[in-house]
């Protein structure tokens, strides 16, 4: 085990698993200056800075992967993926289902997510919801450096396409590139777990879709997954004092979503409260009381997700977002209405 | 250009007393093209602008105050605290930013066709950087335009860079001729110089009025202040072995671990981020590439003159961010 931080977990995998596989490259905007390690240890044939052209570079990720390379394909923010949704969406979505199953797109696309230090509503999005709404992707949001280091190196290794988002309030770099700048004068609700811990080493792969228990608890389920899992965590502590033991779980990946996990400890608890800093309607939240419901479960629901447009003010962001206080009182509506 | 200046340090200091949350790009160095814009426009006219609007903004007469507030989270702000400087909306002057690069392009084409059907005569703007000169969306756009016959001026505000990448190192071909073959006018101008791009400002203004067809123009400008403030490139550059010491001595130490590039493109890396680091030096606040102070020095012989604009600016924004904060949170 070695400690380390989260995006550092994150490029320190990346650094073992091209050290041992000449296919994987790596490509994205401003790639040499983001991961020096990566840049100086491979170099600029390898590590590709992009031009601010997310549809043809992620586009020319899914043409690499169809021949060949293993691309880790950087797309900024996950919000940029707005821009390259046609090479996602259409093409390395598609491949494997239109080929009849004949032609795989084995890659990664690397994208920092989520908000909570003041960005506005074009940069600070989750959309790991609306992404494994497609069918032929996998989506995976890591909450602890030993998690996003063993993640990538299973995404790496999958036949089809993997978006895996690195939220911004866990990573010591992007929050420091896009939040802090250098400033003393500004301060965030940063989750200590999720920053820095221990990494097995040498690396282990941790399985797509396997969901983790973070606290047991026999009278609330609370699935969650990114930042989400933190706040949570610290609700699940405080709503203990008031009698009240959740189930804290942490769901990894969205797609494949481990169904069966989640199963289990609804049976148990019979309550369901969904923690998502995605958007509230028409995704993960919806997607995991049905699968519950068509498993024939009996549960109280209830969810804690991000209604609408991100503010940019931190004190209305503060407020859209799933924060601790949210998250109790729709445990404690859970807890009631049952 | 004094008052945009003096908003964009007022911009600056806010930032690093915590009261500007997120990233912030100032616009400093792009002052002679916000400002010979926005002298162009008519009341009528739109113009869609990328994540340094602040500058146009403030040569279009925008409400300090508000601005203000807004780039500092009050709900008494522009867009009610929603919006925060990448997503300025000004609708009373069809003005609107954008925190997606190259989404300047399609929107002023859109602008333009309203113009077009709506208010004869007025035109659209874009502004932009060189980094959006390499999204499909821009380029689209300039076809758009084209095809469709809309006038719109597409101005790209080159400063050489792409966030924290060198613009050329990831540009095919010259920017202005690309623009040419879409069928655009083109100008190529120094940014920096007021007076020059007044000219080519106002000429292609008067192309668009009376041909209603697109053109291009681009205007060399530096960045003064980095991609946005804070921008840990310009540290390492300015002081590598004090707070970019961490980035650089992990650039150094990956290049001597085992397995990887070989020789040559491990040493290749090195000198392109060394490269790069020399870039970034460049450009600061002050000097004789500074656009403002290449209009103070045009104006030398009227010292009286040039001290009053500068403290009738700095007066006005120093009293705006007085009003604001009053009963501010």
């Amino acid at each position: 085990m070695t400690t380390r931080k989260f995006t550092a977990a994150i490029d320190w995998a990346a650094e073992q698993l091209m050290a041992d596989d000449e296919r994987i490259v790596y490509f994205g905007e401003d790639v040499a200056m983001l991961h020096p390690p990566l840049y100086g240890r491979f170099g600029a044939d390898r590590v590709m800075n992009a031009p601010i052209s997310e549809s043809a570079f992620v586009g020319a990720a899914v043409g690499a992967a169809m021949t060949g390379l293993r691309p880790i394909v950087e797309v900024m923010l996950v919000d940029f993926m707005g821009v390259a949704m046609d090479a996602v969406l259409n093409h390395m979505a598609k491949l494997e289902a239109l080929s009849g199953g004949s032609w795989k797109c084995p890659l990664v696309v690397r994208s920092a997510c989520g908000g909570g230090y003041g960005d506005g509503g074009q940069h600070e999005q989750a959309l790991w919801g609306l992404l494994a709404g497609i069918p032929g992707l996998c989506v995976v949001v890591p909450s602890t450096p030993a998690d996003a280091a063993g993640l990538l190196a299973s995404a790496v290794f999958e036949d089809g396409p993997v978006i895996f988002l690195e939220h911004k309030l866990l990573s010591e770099t992007w929050l420091e590139f896009m939040g802090r700048g250098g400033r003393e004068s500004v301060g965030f609700d940063v989750p200590a777990d999720g920053v820095e811990g221990d990494v097995p080493d040498p690396l282990v792969r941790t399985k797509l879709g396997t969901a983790v228990t973070r606290r047991e608890g026999n009278d609330v389920t609370i699935a969650s997954l990114g930042v989400g899992v933190h706040r949570s965590l610290a609700a699940a502590a405080a709503l203990a004092e008031d009698g009240i033991e959740c189930e804290v779980i942490d769901l990894r990946t969205v797609r494949p979503l481990d169904r069966h996990g989640l199963a289990t400890s609804v049976e148990k608890t019979r309550r369901l409260v969904v923690v998502d800093e995605d958007y509230e309607q028409f995704g993960l939240s919806g997607e995991l009381a049905a699968t519950l419901l068509e498993q024939r479960l009996q549960f109280d629901f209830a969810r804690v997700c991000t209604r609408h447009t991100l503010p940019y003010a931190r004190h209305l962001e503060d407020a859209a977002l799933p924060n601790v206080q949210r998250i109790i009182e729709g445990v404690t509506a859970c807890v009631r209405a049952g | 250009m004094t008052r945009a200046r003096s908003f964009e340090l007022a911009l600056a200091k806010l930032w690093e007393e915590g009261r500007i949350s997120g990233e912030m790009h100032l616009g400093t160095g792009e002052e002679a093209v916000a400002a010979a814009v926005a002298l162009a426009m008519l009341d009528e006219d739109a113009i869609a602008i990328d994540h340094r609007a602040t500058p146009v903004l403030t040569a279009l007469g925008v409400d300090l105050v508000a601005m203000l507030r807004e780039v500092m989270g009050d709900e008494r702000g522009l867009c009610r605290g929603w919006g925060g400087h990448m997503h300025l909306y000004v609708p009373e002057r069809r003005a609107a930013s954008s925190g997606i690069v190259g989404a300047a392009g399609p929107a002023a084409v859109g602008f333009a066709l309203s113009a077009k059907r709506l208010r004869k005569g007025s035109v659209a703007v874009a502004l932009f950087g060189d980094g959006a000169m390499n999204q499909g969306m821009l380029m689209e756009a300039f076809n758009l335009a084209a095809c469709w016959e809309l006038p719109v001026l597409f101005v790209c505000k080159d400063n050489g860079w792409a966030i924290t990448t060198k613009t050329t190192s990831v540009t095919g071909g010259n920017i202005v001729e690309r623009a040419a073959s879409f069928g655009l006018a083109t100008w190529n101008v120094d940014g920096g110089d007021l007076e020059s791009t007044g000219t080519v400002i106002e000429a292609a203004f008067r192309h668009l009025r009376t041909k209603g067809k697109p053109c291009f123009i681009r205007a060399e400008c530096p960045r003064l202040d980095g991609h946005f403030l804070g921008d840990p490139l310009l540290k390492i550059a300015h002081s590598p072995l004090g707070e970019g010491k961490e980035l650089f001595s992990n650039v150094v130490s990956s290049t001597v671990s085992r397995r990887g590039g070989g020789v040559l493109s491990r040493t290749g890396s090195m000198m392109g981020m060394l490269n790069v680091l020399r870039q970034a030096r460049k450009d600061t606040r002050g000097n004789k590439d500074d656009p403002l102070e290449r209009a103070r020095a045009s104006l030398r012989g009227e010292r009286e003159y040039l001290a009053r604009l500068d403290a009738n600016a700095n007066e006005e924004v120093a009293a705006a961010v007085r009003h604001a904060m009053e009963g501010a949170a």
